[in-house]
């Protein structure tokens, strides 16, 4: 399964693409949304994993983004907020949500349940 | 109605009591007392003493009028019956000079001529009993009258001798040779050769009698006459039989017009005398008055101005007393609901801002924590996915440690973005004893493994909460937890819920736990403020549930006493129309 990881924090992302590579998960990163759909162009992903919020084009435009370039991907959003509650998510706009900092256990599960539906 | 009816007599009691003890006094707020105090004492001053000054006024001056007036009522009275007793003996005296100037001693002589003389004065004047002559030895030569007293000698009496010397003669009453109260009138002459005679009269008692006892006067009252050494002379009721010394008055000194003082009666009582010496006479006349028969009129007018003082001053002090209570309590009323505003406002502020202070550094912290977690997270699968790190076990501990903290890091900060968390609220109706009891599923385990005895006490008449279902759960769950914690293994925790005034219900979290000290009740809804940071507590749980309860538009209180436990009541408006928004902003 191809992963495609989006956070302004480039040592957390490249961390977090790391220890799923550990996992079998075969892990990109990037750390803008710009270059998230440059490479969403150069080729197919199972699932993005999305920050809510970065500089230029944020995780929810971004999700849009790349739903209309690529209606098969899944999404889990990451927050720094904490819970689900802080900020709205519409029914679409996520498969999943996580808060930071985050279980990789609890990643992966999410990530499995995502790719299963 | 009747339930309007009751709580307006509630209410209507309170404020007499309030007024009785105004609630200012109660809790000795000292500005207050004393503005109600001056207020009250000066308006009390400023209204009673022109009233007190006026009703002193009139009693002091209406006593002295109608003291006066008594005073001069008296001495009129007394200088009318002097001149009327007066003119009586001179009358008698006079016709005594007359009869002695007209006839001659010789014609006086003969017994039958004094006769017919005696029926003339008789008739002219009355009260005459008898008349006599008498020579310049005192031998009486001839006599008309009811007694046989022809040849009586007189010479050498004093009453004889006076009348030689004076030429007229009044004397007091006495008994003389008749053994008979009487009176004698006397007058001097001279006959035909010059020698002095004396033509005598005596007089009965009766007619004096009448002219004082024509006077009228009240039953307390008398008029009588004494003589000069204090003896009575005419009847005088209780102040001494006739013949007999004065009783009680002493004798007046002599004065030429009428007086009048003061004395007192038998029985002690103040008595009013006025008295006249009578001119030629040896008698005084008294006129004996009660003093409290006088001053009838002013004791009436006494009562009344007593009674119209009285009810006017209770009346004034009742005015001045309860306006300014009254003033003064609304006033304190407002202050003490103003400054509790200004608490509720400043408390809200301040947890409002802390709030937004938290949720900032939460965020800000996140970010760096989420970054530790995966660096630390990634040497740990280093050490698990790589060989040559696979048997550093120490390692392993020590990164186990820092994903720990972090996550203990992680649970503070979700908490503490709880607190300040900006959502909508989603409204709908929601049962109270429903979401309690999902609570308490939640729970139940606990309970019969601690056996603790849940009581739950929710009347089935309590309306449903139309508010935030979530919001409300996590409010109770939060007290419940609190008091699950608070109670040892086998404690009670009461779960008990009213209606209250104002469409609010309240619902009462109560535990019989280890409870908690009077300065930290006043934390306990601060955020971090935690009496239970060894066992993992974080001091955020009530600082939420107290940001929820105010989103709703409720409020919450807490009672606790060291030893024996809390209790924690929240009120939520039955309908939830208000949504404090003062967190943070999505970000």
């Amino acid at each position: 399964m191809k992963v495609l990881l989006v956070d302004d924090e480039k040592e957390f992302v490249s961390a977090l693409a790391e220890r799923l590579s550990f996992r079998g998960v075969d892990a990109h990163w990037t750390v803008s949304g710009e270059e998230a759909l440059k490479m969403a162009k150069d080729g197919q992903y199972d699932l993005a994993v999305l920050d809510v919020k970065m500089p230029g084009v944020g995780g929810i435009e971004l999700r849009k983004r790349l739903h209309e370039m690529q209606p098969g991907m899944r999404f889990i959003f990451l927050t720094g907020h904490g819970s689900q509650e802080d900020f709205k998510v519409g029914s679409e706009e996520a498969s999943f949500y996580l808060a930071k900092p985050l279980k990789i256990e609890e990643l992966m599960e999410k990530i499995r349940e995502t790719l299963n539906r | 109605m009747s339930e309007r009816f009751g709580s307006f007599i509630k209410t209507l009691r309170s404020r007499l009591i309030a007024l009785y003890r105004p609630p200012f006094w109660v809790d000795r707020a000292r500005r207050y007392c004393y503005i109600w105090a001056v207020s009250v004492s000066l308006l009390a001053v400023v209204s009673l003493m022109p009233l007190t000054l006026m009703v002193l006024y009139v009693y002091d001056s209406s006593q002295e009028a109608i003291y006066k007036e008594n005073v001069l009522r008296i001495l009129r009275l007394t200088s009318n019956t002097r001149r009327t007793v007066t003119s009586f003996l001179e009358q008698r005296l006079n016709a005594l000079r007359f009869t002695a100037h007209v006839e001659s001693y010789s014609y006086l002589e003969q017994n039958d001529h004094l006769a017919g003389v005696l029926r003339n004065l008789k008739y002219g004047f009355g009260s005459i009993v008898d008349l006599g002559l008498i020579n310049a030895a005192g031998v009486q030569v001839a006599y008309a009258g009811p007694f046989d007293l022809k040849g009586k000698d007189y010479g050498g009496q004093e009453w004889f001798e006076k009348t030689l010397e004076e030429s007229a003669y009044i004397s007091d009453i006495f008994l003389g040779y008749r053994g008979v109260p009487h009176q004698i009138v006397a007058v001097k002459s001279t006959n035909e050769q010059g020698e002095a005679f004396v033509l005598r009269a005596s007089l009965d008692m009766e007619s004096l009698s009448e002219i004082l006892h024509s006077l009228e006067l009240s039953e307390r009252s008398v008029s009588f006459i004494i003589n000069r050494e204090g003896i009575v002379q005419t009847p005088s009721r209780r102040y001494g039989n006739p013949l007999e010394k004065v009783c009680c008055i002493p004798v007046p000194e002599y004065a030429e017009h009428t007086q009048i003082f003061e004395a007192k009666g038998e029985q002690g009582q103040p008595l009013m005398v006025g008295y006249a010496y009578i001119a030629n006479s040896p008698f005084i006349l008294l006129l004996v008055k009660e003093k409290s028969e006088i001053m009838q009129n002013w004791y009436g007018l006494r009562k009344n101005l007593i009674i119209f003082f009285s009810g006017s001053f209770v009346v004034i002090f009742l005015v001045f007393y309860v306006i300014p209570t009254y003033i003064i309590q609304s006033l304190y009323e407002a202050e003490q609901t103003h400054a509790r505003a200004i608490q509720r406002l400043e408390e809200t502020a301040r947890l409002a801002s802390l709030g937004r202070l938290a949720a900032g550094v939460a965020h800000e912290i996140n970010n760096p924590l989420a970054i530790i977690n995966e660096k630390a997270g990634l040497v740990k699968d280093l050490i698990i996915f790589k060989e040559e790190y696979k048997h550093d076990k120490k390692l392993e501990r020590l990164i186990d440690s820092v994903l720990e903290s972090v996550e203990r890091c992680g649970a503070i900060t979700k908490q503490l973005l709880g607190f300040a968390r900006h959502t909508e609220v989603s409204v709908s109706t929601v049962p109270v004893r429903k979401i309690i009891r999902d609570v308490l599923s939640f729970l139940e385990k606990e309970a019969s493994y601690r056996n603790i005895t849940l009581n739950l006490e929710i009347p089935d008449d309590l309306p449903p909460l139309v508010t935030d279902r979530g919001k409300v759960q996590q409010i109770f769950l939060n007290l419940i937890n609190n008091a699950f914690q608070a109670v040892g293994d086998g404690g009670r925790i009461d779960i008990v819920g009213r209606r209250v005034d104002g469409g609010k219900i309240a619902v009462r979290v109560s535990d019989n736990g280890c409870g908690i000290s009077d300065e930290n009740l006043q934390k306990i809804f601060e955020p971090f403020f935690s009496t239970k940071k060894d066992s993992g507590g974080t001091g955020l749980g009530l600082s939420i549930t107290y940001g929820l309860v105010q989103r709703l538009g409720g409020q919450i209180a807490a009672e606790s006493e060291l030893g024996k436990g809390t209790t924690f009541t929240v009120t939520l408006p039955v309908e939830t129309k208000e949504v404090r928004d003062e967190g943070l902003t999505c970000g």
